[in-house]
């Protein structure tokens, strides 16, 4: 099969769209002109035009906001956050009116956008651009979060979101854009609120998003040769709506869980999977649940810290042979 | 040590008498209003009288009959902002708006029943009960709320009116806000991004005078005039006297014009006066501003009063049928609460429906929605 990088199977998830649907459109800082500042819009100003791949000002608020009043009328507007740490400027127009317009209306009104764009630290730039902020966007009911781990996900889940009916906030890596995956050349859509068995393993269930996916994949092959241990990773792909189910099941089967996420711990996304885990497979467990978080500081600039700070293989691997 | 401007009774000029000007009104030989036939003008008369009377009913239903909660922030004394701007829209034409929102709601078309049954938390209500008075929504009239964050609203609109252009119909958005959403930084994008992307949206401050309980003078720096904002963004604005309905009516299509013509963005303050508190529950409202103050408007600028004498002086009204139509009025809103009163509360199990498009639909994605334990 042929292969894509997770950038270029965002970018032909969203042409699929535009060139499908006359009420998709795609605005941000630095989308058209420049390409796009990590590259995803790379070449679609040029094929779609100005009228649907626009540059907005450093405006968050404005244009964030502009795009949730459009999509009540029903336009699908497609929003790149630069990072998504910028979310917080646009706060108040993501969280108080797209999470709650449709249960405050009694279900009148929809608000089609998505809000896509890199939730991740790792890349030495610092507290302000290095935020995850899934768990917290999770908590407001309305709303919808995904993170997708592959180039197959990244595509599969973009189609998904912009025809789905309610706000789906994207968070995407910029570690993951020049990433290789396979992408079949037929569509396809990933339906949003499955998880993924990403690989099958029986004495221990990693649970896990976005770019941790990978890096507990790695981890895995590394407890199979060193350790012989079998290792299922289960990537939740969104954690909003959750994939109960999905966890429940792979725990069921190898009755240890650890949780990874790049999220720091407290009342992190491994907070609610271990509760959910703990107050429904409770009788399954052989070991206490154990979670493998950032740690719990801003994020730090200096590189060799900041390596140790969030999860890497080598810390997976510690975490999974602490489970008891 | 910093000199702040100090609480200042009166800061709001109440006293010009306005009476003559407005039955003498220059603005009633604009064409839109010119246009007017007498039952037009009537029902705009009706419209304002129907808006003060709900209100009045529910500050009693809130105040004396304790059936209403929260938050009640009433619009009496701005009636003919709403009735006189939303009067002139056609099919296109957008109406989003704040906190402050009966007004804007029954001018727009919506029924008394279920405004006041949404004031009453009741599952008849517009929102079923889930907004409540600040999140009245009907968007088969073009009217998207009811917004309760000071100047959430105002980049919503832009996106409302966006659409109209980008669809290339012939539409606008009104956007309403209030004299203390000028300092919040959502409008400011909001203005910028209507000018740069030529977004045929009308913002309308509706200048009452009061931030909550904090003048004009005590929350903005620069008071010339509001509106005069728009320069910093390349884009229209005007003044307009709020109690003269057909200077609104006439101010607001102009700026529909170019919105439609143009394709361009107009600022324009309205000034007008609330007589009750920032809400029924505004414990301060008599505190900020003098009583005088307050009586004053109302003697000299009451919207309802003015617009009676006017049509009174131009033979379409006698003090009969304005009684008749106050009656009506009254009779309508006491009904509405009749029907708020005996409707039924909504069902516990409503409270999970209208989150999700999805789940509302029965097309559930395979994954679960909620985090919600069983006790």
């Amino acid at each position: 099969m042929r292969k894509l990088s997770y950038r270029e199977a965002l970018r032909e998830g969203m042409s699929e769209e535009i060139e499908r649907d006359e009420n998709v459109v795609i605005m941000g800082e630095e989308v058209a002109q420049y390409n796009g500042a990590y590259k995803v819009t790379e070449g679609m100003w040029a094929k779609y035009g100005d009228k649907r791949i626009a540059d907005t000002p450093i405006s968050e608020a404005g244009f964030i906001g502009m795009g949730i009043g459009a999509s009540m009328l029903g336009l699908r507007p497609v929003m790149e956050l630069m990072f998504y740490s910028f979310a917080y400027v646009a706060w108040d127009q993501m969280i108080n009116n797209a999470s709650a317009i449709r249960y405050m209306s009694g279900g009148k009104i929809n608000c089609p956008i998505v809000i896509r764009g890199p939730a991740n630290g790792g890349t030495n730039v610092g507290a302000t651009h290095s935020h995850t902020p899934e768990n917290a966007i999770a908590n407001v009911p309305g709303l919808k979060v995904v993170c997708p781990a592959t180039a197959y996900d990244a595509k599969g889940l973009i189609k998904s979101a912009i025809r789905d009916n309610d706000p789906v906030y994207f968070m995407e890596n910029t570690l993951l854009y020049g990433e290789m995956g396979e992408v079949p050349e037929e569509e396809y859509l990933v339906p949003i609120g499955k998880a993924d068995v990403k690989r099958e393993g029986k004495d221990l269930t990693i649970i896990s998003h976005g770019r941790c996916v990978i890096l507990a994949l790695k981890a895995a092959e590394l407890l199979q040769a060193e350790h012989d241990l079998e290792v299922e990773v289960v990537d939740l792909r969104s954690i909003r709506p959750l994939d109960e189910e999905a966890i429940l099941e792979s725990v069921r089967k190898t009755h240890r869980a650890l949780v990874v996420e790049e999220n720091k711990p407290f009342c992190g996304v491994g907070a609610q999977i271990s509760h959910l885990i703990q107050s429904r497979a409770f009788d399954d467990l052989d070991a206490p649940i154990k979670r493998l978080s950032a740690i719990d500081a801003p994020a730090i600039y200096s590189d060799p810290l900041e390596k140790i700070q969030i999860p890497n293989v080598d810390r997976i691997v510690r975490a999974a042979l602490n489970v008891g | 040590m910093f000199k702040m401007p100090t609480l200042d009774v009166k800061t709001k000029d109440t006293k010009k008498s306005a009476d003559v000007a407005v039955v003498n009104s220059v603005h009633a030989n604009a064409p839109v209003n010119k246009a007017l036939k007498s039952e037009d003008k009537i029902r705009l008369l009706r419209d304002m009288i129907r808006i003060r009377r709900f209100e009045e009913r529910s500050m009693k239903s809130y105040a004396q009959e304790n059936k209403i909660g929260g938050f009640l922030h009433l619009y009496i004394g701005q009636e003919a902002v709403a009735v006189g701007s939303i009067s002139v829209c056609g099919k296109h034409d957008h109406v989003i708006t704040t906190y402050r929102d009966h007004g804007h709601a029954l001018a727009v078309g919506m029924g008394m029943d279920e405004c006041m049954a949404e004031l009453y938390g009741k599952a008849t209500g517009c929102s079923k009960g889930k907004g409540g008075s600040m999140h009245f929504f009907a968007p088969d009239k073009n009217f998207w709320g009811g917004h309760g964050i000071v100047g959430g609203q105002t980049p919503l609109g832009l996106g409302l009116a966006y659409y109209q252009k980008y669809k290339g119909l012939k539409g606008s958005c009104l956007c309403y806000l209030g004299d203390g959403a000028v300092n919040q930084g959502a409008f400011h994008e909001s203005l910028n991004l209507a000018s740069l992307w030529s977004i045929p949206v009308i913002y309308i401050i509706e200048n009452n005078g009061y931030s909550m309980g904090t003048s004009e003078a005590r929350s903005s720096a620069f008071r010339e005039s509001l509106a005069k904002r728009a320069e910093g963004y390349d884009m229209d604005w005007d003044v307009c006297m709020g109690h003269d309905i057909y200077e609104v009516r006439a101010k607001i299509k102009e700026a529909l014009d170019r919105a439609h013509e143009d394709s361009r963005p107009t600022l324009l303050e309205i000034d007008t006066y609330r007589y009750e508190g920032h809400s029924v529950a505004d414990a301060n409202r008599k505190k900020y501003r003098s009583p005088e103050e307050i009586e004053n408007y109302k003697q000299t600028k009451d919207p309802i009063q003015l617009f009676k004498k006017r049509l009174i002086s131009e033979g379409v009204l006698t003090e009969e049928a304005y009684e008749v139509i106050d009656q009506e009025a009254k009779a309508e809103a006491n009904a509405s609460a009749a029907f708020a009163d005996a409707s039924p509360w909504p069902a516990p199990e409503s409270m999970m429906e209208d989150i999700y498009w999805e789940v509302d639909h029965g097309r559930t994605s395979q994954g679960t929605l909620f985090f919600n334990d069983e006790e």
